[in-house]
């Protein structure tokens, strides 16, 4: 590959990238469109009736088939589809059968402290993630190798929800270090209600812009645990791949060259080799994200996080099915349009990659 | 006896295939021997096995016998070296037994999704054209969705339960093994012993089935053995929710949630059977990272 490298003309380089952007978004709306038929499909063999728990047991035959007529169930099924699918489109994912609001709101109201749990999660991951690849690539077979390859194996074979309710056990039970489940006290949280303006939904954010330094702290003890475990699943993925980018690198003939022409070790290492490093490093990143978003369903049931995890797992039990479907398909999207981004950044970054 | 069987194995010139089969199954042993942490898993995967298999021997209790007078006592009692639960059970047999369950669950995803994935995926890379683009679109729409959620999502509407929490997994597991398969498939697919088999007559099925589907298999091997940690976990996470398999069996996933409403108190309820669950999904991942090494020389440096 690095040997054919051609140099294309600057002035290619936007048409091309539009045409990149183009194909992105059609390959976006296909998938989302197959996740749409996936999520319609199982909405309609779920053996709970949607009109029987609207209008009740006791509702009379007229009743029961005006609600039917109302939910659009006597279509035939490709026109329901065809519905569904346009009300997605237009933010309409249904109601929600516990609480009789639109699952969109109700999402977007729990949706940014998934967002920060998660973000925070990535941050910490790449901050250790990214150094302890590269340590370990360097001396490939040394104490620090071994020590970053186990610590990123322990991460990957641990069950998170498990190692949550140990952390929760040692560092809130036992020793009271951090905060417990939840993401205030309660006594903040009442001050979250009706003091605070919410800017963005991330009490982080919101709490440092009002100046209520007092509740930020509360919410950075809150946020550590289930952020630092998080960051820690998300360090062994990213470390690993560093790792194994980093070695590939250091084995080109342009690091050799490098070093022999004297320069230092260090600027070799996190100049040279981690701007080709970096390249792969934005999809893994990526990858990573969607996949802490996703697997928020887990540590958010632990740790009592009113997200979007929480909010899918809830609706699950209460039989809910729009409010399931709707947070399955949000997730979806934002995992492919995740997947989309990188793929496009990838491209954008690589030189190699645009053809 | 054994050296001339040792001679046999390593003869440069097999005189069978199932010799010369056998003679490189021998050396990628040989070679696997070497590596201390696959040997590792090894023995994690083979004692679950055994554990599995022999489960009354390995258990000192009925798993499923309640005895309320001996609830919640700690490890370290006498007779209950891991201590009993919340109903007196206990823990230790009860992990024992779950190993059964973790096998079972690991087993019919280990022979559906991969089976399905191979299947998908030989046919697109022999077919090509249209029938490899569709099936590749509809790989790349499965692999695009986010995988707990979606098993999550079937499971909510199957039921719980172990079989469709196997179906769940299953469903959502089997893009990856298309990608591989499709893409040993195109390297094979121009070859001219493929051209020889089809000059002799074999037809598309034949052909992919007894000369296509053979050279996928190291590949898919190292794949499964890798995801079979996650699976673990998946299958784990689904019982913790309360969506895989129900109680009273001693579900690794669902004894950790059983466990949690006295976390603070009595935690070795919660933590035990969370270290078989570790103890085994590291098996596989040492296991899968030690066969990558040795079937696939060019990963080795990785």
């Amino acid at each position: 590959m690095s040997v054919s490298e051609t140099t294309a003309p600057a002035a290619s380089r936007w048409p091309d990238l539009l045409r990149r952007v183009a194909g992105g978004i059609v390959t976006l709306a296909i998938t989302v469109l197959g996740l749409l038929l996936v999520t319609f499909v199982i909405g309609r063999v779920v053996p709970i009736d949607p009109v029987l728990s609207i209008v009740g047991e006791r509702a009379t035959q007229e009743q029961y088939e005006a609600a039917r007529q109302a939910l659009g169930l006597d279509a035939p099924l490709w026109q329901q589809f065809y519905i569904y699918v346009r009300d997605a489109l237009h933010g309409d994912l249904g109601m929600s059968i516990r609480s009789q609001q639109p699952v969109l709101t109700e999402i977007a109201r729990r949706f940014p402290a998934t967002l920060e749990l998660a973000t925070l999660g990535t941050i910490l991951g790449v901050i250790l993630g990214v150094p302890a690849g590269v340590l370990a690539a360097t001396k490939p077979g040394s104490i620090a190798d071994q020590v970053v390859r186990l610590v990123g194996l322990v991460g990957y074979s641990m069950p998170v929800f498990w190692l949550g309710l140990i952390g929760l056990l040692v560092f809130y039970g036992k020793l009271d270090w951090v905060g417990g489940p939840g993401r205030l006290d309660a006594s903040y949280e009442m001050m979250l209600e009706f003091t605070l303006t919410r800017y963005t939904g991330a009490i982080l954010i919101d709490s440092a812009l009002n100046g209520a330094w007092d509740m930020f702290a509360n919410a950075v003890t809150h946020i550590i645990l289930p952020a630092g475990l998080l960051g820690y699943v998300s360090m062994a993925y990213i470390s690993r791949m560093t790792r194994s980018f980093m070695l590939g690198e250091l084995s080109q003939e342009y690091i050799t060259t490098a070093r022999v022409k004297g320069m230092p070790e260090w600027r070799v290492i996190w100049v040279h080799a981690m701007r080709n490093v970096s390249v792969p490093l934005i999809t893994v990143v990526a990858l990573s994200y969607a996949y802490l978003l996703e697997g928020s369903v887990l540590t958010e049931t632990i740790f009592a996080w009113p997200g979007l995890g929480s909010y899918i797992t809830d609706a699950l039990f209460a039989a809910d099915m729009p409010a399931v479907l709707g947070g399955t398909v949000v997730v979806g999207v934002v995992f492919v349009t995740l997947n989309m981004v990188s793929d496009i950044v990838y491209r954008l970054v690589d030189p190699r990659a645009r053809t | 006896m054994t050296q001339s069987l040792f001679q046999w194995l390593s003869d440069p010139s097999p005189s069978s295939r199932a010799q010369a089969r056998l003679g490189q199954a021998w050396l990628a042993w040989l070679r696997l021997k070497r590596n201390h942490l696959a040997m590792l898993g090894l023995a994690i995967i083979v004692l679950l096995c055994a554990m599995a298999a022999f489960a009354p021997l390995f258990a000192t209790h009925d798993p499923f016998v309640q005895n309320l007078a001996q609830r919640l006592l700690p490890p370290g009692t006498p007779g209950h070296w891991l201590g009993t639960d919340d109903f007196g059970r206990d823990i230790w047999s009860r992990i024992v037994y779950g190993a059964r369950i973790t096998l079972y669950i690991v087993a019919l995803v280990a022979v559906t999704a991969p089976v399905i994935g191979l299947l998908i995926g030989t046919v697109a890379g022999y077919f090509g054209g249209i029938v490899d683009t569709v099936l590749m679109r509809i790989t790349d729409i499965f692999l695009a969705f986010p995988r707990l959620i979606l098993a999550l999502a079937l499971v909510a509407v199957l039921g719980p339960g172990i079989v469709n929490a196997v179906l769940a997994i299953a469903l959502t597991a089997w893009p990856p093994y298309a990608r591989v398969a499709r893409a040993e498939t195109l390297t094979v697919r121009n070859s001219d012993y493929i051209a020889a088999v089809r000059l002799q007559g074999a037809g598309a099925g034949r052909i992919i089935w007894g000369h296509v589907m053979p050279m996928c298999l190291p590949s898919v091997i190292i794949r499964v053995t890798l995801d079979m940690a996650g699976v673990i976990l998946i299958a784990a996470g689904l019982g913790f929710l309360g969506l895989g398999v129900q109680p009273p069996l001693p579900e690794w996933g669902l004894m950790i949630s059983s466990g949690r409403k006295f976390l603070f108190e009595q935690w070795w309820v919660a933590t035990m059977p969370g270290l078989a669950i570790f103890a085994v999904s590291l098996g596989f991942n040492l296991l899968g990272d030690g066969l990558r090494d040795v079937l696939d020389p060019r990963s080795a440096s990785r």
